[in-house]
């Protein structure tokens, strides 16, 4: 039997012709990353090993979750990093005002690309598969091991192909396409497995698209998630990667333990409610208003260029409802230039929205919008979990930027064109 | 060779999909020192779990045990909180890894779990995999940890696992 791309590029970097489903592996590693929550217990495990870092051009470390520090013992995190990348020279260390959003960066910035292999103390380090790579999040003790040995050990996952049929609409994003997908197969659908995906309808996926799909793997509980490599990862890689790369395709008879087909054409903007990424609905079943009191556009999920002009082709000429609190978040530096430059700013600011500096912020509770017991929020972010943004009464709704943008502006849950016919 | 461990105690049970959020919230992340993680161990769901918890009791959940972030500070918040070992119908996956890398011994039991209640007495042979719910006398079986996942355990953890090779 043929290999999946995962399969390929495991057995690649385990130095074997193949590998198969369920086997163990330990392999060498292309990118090894870490942030100002997960860096510091590493960087303290690491010290126990009594090692020098295996190669300072192959570890990336970004303080984006509680930077610029929220508090005194954040700030404490933030120096543990910078202090370590200073002594041990790490090449791809970014200190604040360079700083953007990890997954958000590593793509954009060339250092993770086709073929390669990464692991992450960050469970969306899953992101890279939409550049064909392999990336998956560990923990911090795998994180100072790898740091210290530039090796992991893999299981083999099984995979899922999801094939995708049809052409996305213009209305649709890739947040829309990956709720779905989690809504369909459950927040444990793919528990220990890899979601390769497939079909004709690929090709109608930006490059903001597939980062956002593979960023959300791991809420279906899947290792990683992994594009073929085709003309828009090409395009996307072109100039940014500058080492070389070998793309994965997968084989014709390679083997896959389950097939999800998800027609594109058909789709519609999709919200997930409380207090799970699988807890989907159609935005056009929602028979109740759900009235929000914060609206928030950004994360590794959906901090992108193309995300932000979605949003704001949505808000222009429109001000966010009196109720609400809309916070935009820039992923990286190079987007928050861009966007100022296209006046994007404007737009959220003549709105009434809060434009802030790259951060993970409020997606996981940090800062910068935590949410007051009973209130609700739709946003971009991966995760509505119980008290993930705030106090434990209050309530986060997943959706895509175009969706958040008209939720800011009506005050409830609702998608663009619900703007035409006010 | 890992030596047979038995653990002890009484049962705080949960439900499917008890993520990490639920575990240790990100507000509680500016730390990492395990007492202090400790005290807020399941504080949004639970608000009891960390004021009446006893070393040795076992915590029960359901399906996706686990599931969200990759923070060790989750796994670590339950050791310390003096739980010796957790079972589940199924882990997610990087908190399974999580857990053996600490040196906390995780066992599936599939859906089998639903016949132990929140309070029930447990004995754990971690070796063998065998369960025994001393209170309604069910026994059940769990695959056992293969024996260096075993020997991580005992070793407080894969980094002392590693020094001591």
């Amino acid at each position: 039997m043929g290999m999946n791309m995962s399969e390929k590029i495991l057995a690649r970097h385990a130095g074997r012709d193949s590998v198969s489903a369920g086997e163990l592996v330990i392999c060498d590693l292309d990118m090894v990353l870490a942030n100002d929550v997960t860096a510091p217990p590493s960087i303290k495990e690491f010290e126990k090993i009594g090692r020098p870092v295996f190669d300072k051009e192959k570890i990336a470390l970004v303080p984006d979750h509680f930077q610029p520090a929220k508090d005194i013992k954040s700030a404490q995190l933030a120096k543990a990093v910078r202090d370590f990348a200073r002594k041990h020279e790490i090449k791809h260390y970014f200190e604040q005002g360079r700083v953007g959003i990890e997954h958000v960066i590593l793509p954009e910035m060339g250092i993770v690309g086709p073929g390669m292999l990464t692991i992450g103390a960050d469970s969306h380090t899953c992101t890279y598969g939409a550049v064909n790579g392999f990336s998956t999040g560990v923990g911090t003790t795998d994180l100072a091991v790898a740091m210290a040995t530039g090796k992991a050990w893999f299981k083999v996952p099984e995979a899922i192909k999801v094939e995708l049929t049809g052409r996305k609409p213009e209305n649709i994003t890739g947040k829309d396409v990956i709720l779905t997908l989690i809504g369909m197969i459950g927040v444990d659908g793919a528990l220990y497995k890899s979601l390769e995906f497939a079909g004709e309808g690929v090709k109608t996926l930006s490059m903001t698209d597939r980062l956002t799909i593979a960023n959300m793997a791991i809420e279906a509980g899947g290792k990683n998630g992994i594009f073929p490599f085709d003309e828009v990862t090409q395009e996307y890689v072109e100039g940014r990667v500058q080492q070389s790369y070998e793309p994965v395709a997968p084989d014709e008879d390679a083997g896959y333990v389950q097939t999800v087909t998800i027609d594109l054409s058909t789709l519609t903007p999709v919200v997930a409610f409380p207090h799970l990424p699988g807890n989907t609905k159609a935005v056009k079943d929602i028979k109740e208003p759900v009235e929000i009191d914060q609206v928030v556009i950004g994360s590794c999920t959906n901090g992108r260029l193309e995300d932000l002009q979605i949003a704001a082709k949505v808000m222009k000429g429109h001000k966010v409802h009196d109720r609400v609190r809309c916070i935009v978040i820039p992923g990286s530096q190079a987007i928050y230039q861009q966007a100022m430059h296209e006046g994007l700013f404007d737009i959220f600011i003549e709105a009434g929205a809060v434009v802030s500096c790259p951060t993970c912020g409020p997606c996981l509770g940090g800062y910068m919008g935590i949410l007051a017991p009973g209130e609700r929020c739709v946003s971009t972010t991966n995760r509505n979990f119980l008290g993930r943004m705030g106090d434990k009464t209050s309530e986060v709704y997943l959706a895509g930027p175009q969706t958040a943008a008209a939720s800011a502006v009506l005050g409830r849950i609702a998608v663009p064109s619900d703007l035409e016919v006010k | 060779m890992a030596k047979e461990e038995i653990f002890q105690g009484k049962v705080w049970r949960y439900g499917d999909n008890i993520d990490t959020d639920i575990i240790i919230a990100a507000r509680y992340l500016n730390t990492f020192d395990p007492q202090e993680l400790a005290k807020h161990c399941m504080a949004d769901l639970d608000e009891s779990f960390a004021q009446n918890v006893k070393a040795g009791d076992i915590m029960v959940g359901g399906r996706n045990f686990g599931c969200g972030s990759s923070r060790e500070h989750a796994p670590v918040a339950i050791r310390a909180a003096g739980v010796p070992v957790v079972i589940a119908a199924s882990f997610a996956r990087i908190f399974y890894r999580n857990g053996i890398n600490i040196g906390l011994p995780l066992l599936e039991i599939g859906d089998e779990v639903e016949k132990i209640k929140a309070d029930d007495e447990l004995t754990v042979n971690v070796a063998t995999g065998e369960i025994k719910d001393l209170t309604t006398g069910d026994v059940f079986k769990a695959h056992p940890l293969p024996g260096f996942v075993q020997e991580i355990a005992q070793a407080g953890g894969l980094i002392n696992y590693i020094k001591n090779k």
